[in-house]
């Protein structure tokens, strides 16, 4: 079937065909849904996706609902993509939620229902392995898509049973392991256009991107199958990954952090102008004759509008404590490069780490913004911050701080602690903390973990809580807002 | 309505040199359908103002452009008083009674129209292009719904100016700070990335026309895997075309080790990203 998929998963290819014919006359999209009426289920459709995007946390309103219903009759359903642009068009309001927005638009907007026709039926494992190689040769983006829906048709299948059966997207990648296909791929394009050529270094990336893009059509139609059997909704809400500034530090998987590293510089100069503009807002002083009368000219004189003498700002210091030992390293790792990419917002930010041991990397920070993926290993190598066992105990890293770096921390410093305060049961040393409340201008803790889980196993984060503000701090969004909020002016 | 199809928006777009995407040709088409302004966000350099201008030129609209710097105000942005004209015409009329002269001197003659007034002012198709709107205060964004909203503008002396027909309203931004939700909410969002392979050919080939094609075919793709680096400032299409240019300038028929090592300035911007696009791409050996 090659109509656009627009019926309802469970009706029939035909009623989805005249769903499609019947969305160009303009009809009440949004009105009351007549259960025999097509576009009823369009409209119906349109709100479940909006539905699953506001589970995922993106803001829309009843408003958006409907220039999103007026964009749909507009551009009516007869081609898929132009109606994707069009729905995020309408429906969403920044970049980042694209990546939410296009897997739930292909589950509520599928590109075609049910399993491919018989016709199609896959054959065996080489067959389709030697097509999908002659697809990603030719980059030709059609023969691709299709070769995933039959790929997830031939070898996703799991399980008889209702109920407990499903389709796999890594069961089908495991058993066609389409990188394997590098070479032959690679081999075939060079027969074709000749091997030499500047070029020709790039090829083996474009390549490695195309299947890429090919496992990502193989997860994108297992999910809608399995949509299919289990319902939407609840698939649109689990199997869908959540925006990189919502996951949570503690379970971010490799790629999710280095999705993180790439927003540190939008987010830092997003909070850079977000504290320019609290310092504006702080500014109170004398007047200033000089500016006072120069405004005056355009009121003929008179001084209607006083201008305020600026105050030199006071540039604040920062000091970060942050524990990398294993459990929260990539919480500590983004956390400390978002302030280095603030560094200029203060007149000295100085950054140490800790496991049982403390010590200085404020230096290993600066440099380390050229390579922020090496940054872990690097502190790791050439800060001492072991002694005797390798597991984080804050007591004894924070007592070492206390007396070995006691210059650091003064009436004009913000010291913010990073961690889970989980400390393996030994002394949490509280008059060390205290001790530092008591010299800084403001201590914030700054916790990775749920706030339930505060005092549960060896935690003493209660204990430090009632000594310092604490704050929990499970995911990018999450420190951005805290960011902006606690940062000194 | 400017347009009556998506495929209507690509095919004007294209005549003005302006090469659409299928997003940006649907939401074109929808911000003119619906009526309501477009919000486009993205890198620099991949022709966010230049939609603005094509979207003018097809429309035969004027266009009227709002350029926003930090403290760029009302008196900018909306209208102000000519006080100096004002202040001419009081002492001209001395035997005035000041009734009189107060009706007359705040009328339409002593008003001076900033760009957003201009554009919802007069019956001819307009296109208001607002800049970088990132880069206003927050207070500004208050002053914009208004207009986005209703076009309309409030002169509290002269009343409430609503427009008669709706300009086509662009704001673009570059994300430096994050906008208000309520701004959002009024607008259309449309985010123009760097546009896939084959479209950046064609835009290369329509801009630089003397190219030969085999080359354009390489530069894209260089461009394409240097986007894929980790690098401080990822080449834009306006980069691309720079550098287009640049090896035809040189008269170069292909790329080799020693055109691209030499050229490499023309598309990256910082010493950092050079060296690792040459380790990256083998130019060491150069």
């Amino acid at each position: 079937m090659t109509a656009p998929a627009a019926g309802a998963a469970d009706r029939s290819a035909s009623a989805a065909d005249q769903a499609a014919g019947e969305a160009d006359r303009p009809t009440g999209l949004v009105g009351p849904a007549g259960t025999a009426d097509p576009v009823a289920g369009v409209a119906e459709r349109l709100t479940g996706l909006v539905g699953a995007l506001r589970s995922h946390g993106v803001r829309i309103g009843t408003g958006e609902t409907v220039d999103a219903a007026q964009a749909l009759e507009a551009l009516g359903l007869a081609d898929r993509e132009r109606l994707r642009e069009g729905l995020a068009a309408t429906l969403l309001h920044s970049t980042g939620q694209r990546w939410v927005f296009d897997p739930v638009f292909d589950m509520y907007f599928p590109r075609r229902v049910g399993a491919p026709s018989d016709s199609e039926a896959p054959a065996d494992r080489e067959d389709l392995r030697s097509r999908l190689a002659a697809a990603l040769a030719a980059d030709d983006q059609a023969a691709i898509a299709q070769l995933a829906v039959e790929a997830v048709d031939g070898f996703g299948g799991y399980g008889a049973s209702p109920g407990s059966d499903g389709w796999s997207s890594y069961q089908t990648l495991d058993r066609l392991r389409p990188q394997t296909l590098m070479a032959r791929v690679r081999d075939s394009v060079r027969a074709q256009r000749g091997g030499a050529g500047f070029t020709d270094r790039l090829l083996e990336d474009e390549i490695r991107r195309r299947i890429e893009a090919f496992r990502a059509q193989v997860a994108t139609e297992a999910r809608r199958r399995v949509a299919e059997r289990r319902g939407r909704d609840e698939i649109a809400r689990r199997a869908v990954a959540p925006t990189a500034d919502r996951v949570d530090f503690l379970f971010a998987g490799r790629t999710q952090l280095a999705e993180l590293r790439r927003v540190v510089q939008p987010l830092a100069r997003k909070l850079a102008t977000r504290l320019a503009a609290r310092r504006r807002r702080a500014t109170r002083g004398t007047i200033d004759l000089r500016r006072t009368l120069r405004g005056s000219l355009s009121t003929g004189g008179v001084p209607m509008r006083p201008v305020l003498r600026r105050r030199r700002p006071v540039r604040p210091e920062l000091v970060l404590l942050c524990d990398v030992s294993g459990s929260v390293s990539g919480f500590s790792d983004f956390t400390m490069l978002l302030v280095q990419a603030l560094h200029d917002q203060f007149s000295k930010v100085r950054v140490f780490a800790f496991v049982n041991r403390i010590d200085e990397v404020t230096g290993l920070l600066v440099h380390g913004t050229a390579d922020p993926e090496g940054l872990g290993g690097r502190i790791q190598a050439e800060a001492t911050l072991t002694g005797w066992h390798g597991s984080s105990d804050y007591g004894v890293a924070l007592g070492e701080f206390d007396e070995r770096y006691t210059d650091a921390v003064g009436p004009r410093t913000t010291v913010f602690v990073l961690g889970d305060a989980r400390t393996n049961m030994s002394d949490p040393n509280l008059p060390a903390v205290r001790h530092l409340s008591e010299r800084a201008r403001r201590v914030y803790w700054l916790n990775p973990e749920q706030r339930s889980q505060w005092g549960t196993g060896d935690s003493a984060a209660p204990a430090y809580a009632e000594l310092v503000e604490m704050h929990e701090c499970r995911n990018a969004r999450q420190l951005g807002e805290l960011i902006a909020r606690l940062l000194p002016v | 309505m400017l347009f009556t199809s998506v495929d209507d928006v690509s095919a004007r777009l294209a005549e003005t040199g302006y090469l659409a995407s299928p997003a940006v040709a649907t939401t074109v088409f929808l911000a003119d359908r619906l009526g309501k302004p477009l919000l486009v966000e993205g890198p620099a350099g991949v022709g966010k103002t230049e939609l603005a201008k094509a979207v003018a030129e097809v429309a035969g609209a004027q266009l009227v452009r709002l350029q926003c710097y930090e403290g760029v105000d009302e008196s900018r942005a909306l209208y102000e008083w000519n006080h100096a004209k004002q202040l001419l015409r009081i002492s001209a009329g001395r035997d005035e009674t000041w009734d009189e002269a107060r009706t007359d001197i705040f009328s339409e003659e002593f008003l001076l129209a900033r760009p957003l007034l201009t554009a919802i002012r007069g019956d001819e198709p307009k296109v208001l292009l607002i800049d970088e709107t990132d880069k206003a205060d927050v207070e500004v964004e208050g002053l914009l719904l208004e207009v986005l909203s209703d076009f309309q503008v409030t002169v509290p002396e002269l009343g409430t100016i609503t427009a008669t027909s709706r300009p086509f309203v662009v704001l673009t931004s570059n994300a430096s700070r994050e906008l208000s939700e309520a701004l959002r909410r009024r607008c259309l969002f449309l985010h123009i990335g760097f546009p896939d392979e084959a479209l950046e050919r064609r835009i290369v080939r329509l801009k630089v026309p003397g190219l030969d094609e085999a080359l354009a075919e390489s530069v894209v793709r260089v461009v394409g895997a240097l986007r894929e680096m980790d690098l401080r400032k990822v080449p834009s299409v306006a980069e691309t075309i720079d550098w287009a240019r640049t090896l035809l300038a040189l008269g170069a028929d292909t790329l080799d080790e020693a055109v691209v090592h030499d050229s490499l300035g023309v598309l990256l911007k910082h010493q950092d990203d050079v060296l690792k696009a040459t380790a990256k791409l083998d130019l060491d050996a150069v």
